[in-house]
């Protein structure tokens, strides 16, 4: 597994994601934003957590048209893989490559918490090393993470099987109270058509040591490396 | 040329800014305000005096990147 990570003015988990994919056995390089090309071989295209352009405009909207943007876009239309964490799933959601958007959490506030995830499928290159319905504990880290999209759409990603990730309480239940940035139907992440592209708004890589209180996150990065 | 951009959340997008300065203007003890919507404005300086032309640059800028059409509307004001 080749791994590229796009670094934008103002990403600021790149090392972590990239520690994530070195521990599960990738290749790991870095990719600045001006770059037109992903290195060759490259096998998944990363888009980390971080402040891209610090949110001016909207969230992810500049670094969406930056021009490794075009790169990924490529990757992505070839069948490549493409992860993007918190800002990156709202870069990728900006750049057209995922539906809907990500809007100020329903509370206004920004959140930073431990988060409970359900597993929806374990049956996609993102997820293979998890359960179905497993329920993960990682974090999150957002002030714009509620996910929106209008009704036709999500009845479409719905439809299609294409929820990643809920928030969920400890049995896997759905609830207002776990669902805190008010995202529609607890969406925490999202794949693209062809499920080669995945976006979420929490953060597997921060959780892939016992160090730092926990190991749940490994599953993704151990998923895609196998 | 001038132009004036202003982007709003689309009818039915959930605003919680908004809601949030609503709150605070009725907390002020201001009465008869109904409801509030954030946007945004841009105002921007246009090179040419072809008005058809500068219109259709700032539809492009709008939908290529000052607006995200899936919850917000522009209007493009030349002046």
């Amino acid at each position: 597994m080749r791994a590229a990570i796009v670094v934008f003015p103002g990403s600021n988990r790149e090392a972590d994601v990239a520690r994530a994919l070195r521990l599960a056995g990738a290749d790991v390089v870095t990719v600045w934003h001006t770059e037109t090309t992903l290195p060759p071989g490259t096998d998944l295209a990363v888009l980390p957590g971080g402040f891209s352009y610090g949110d001016y405009l909207r969230c992810g909207a500049i670094a969406g048209r930056a021009a490794a943007m075009d790169a990924v876009r490529d990757h992505a239309a070839r069948g490549g893989l493409v992860l993007g964490i918190c800002n990156g799933f709202q870069i990728l959601c900006e750049s057209g490559l995922l539906p809907g958007v990500l809007m100020r959490n329903v509370d206004r506030r920004f959140i930073c918490h431990r988060q409970l995830l359900r597993v929806e499928r374990a049956d996609t290159r993102f997820t293979s090393a998890y359960a179905k319905d497993q329920v993960i504990d990682v974090c999150v880290a957002h002030g714009e993470g509620n996910y929106f999209a209008d009704p036709e759409t999500i009845a479409r990603v719905e439809g299609e099987g294409r929820v990643a990730f809920r928030y969920c309480d400890a049995t896997g239940a759905l609830s207002v109270d776990a669902n805190r940035n008010g995202s529609l139907n607890s969406i925490a992440g999202i794949y693209s058509e062809n499920f080669n592209v995945l976006g979420l708004m929490p953060h597997p890589e921060n959780f892939v040591e016992d160090l730092v209180g926990g190991t749940d996150g490994r599953g993704l990065f151990a998923s895609l490396a196998a | 040329m001038k132009a004036r951009i202003v982007v709003t959340l689309k009818t039915g997008v959930l605003d919680p800014q908004g809601k949030a300065i609503e709150a605070a203007l009725s907390s002020f003890g201001l009465e008869g305000i109904g409801g509030v919507r954030q946007g945004k404005v841009f105002d921007i300086e246009l090179a040419g005096t072809d008005r058809a032309a500068a219109e259709a640059t700032l539809r492009q800028a709008c939908e290529k990147l000052l607006a995200n059409t899936v919850v917000e509307d522009y209007a493009i004001e030349i002046v």
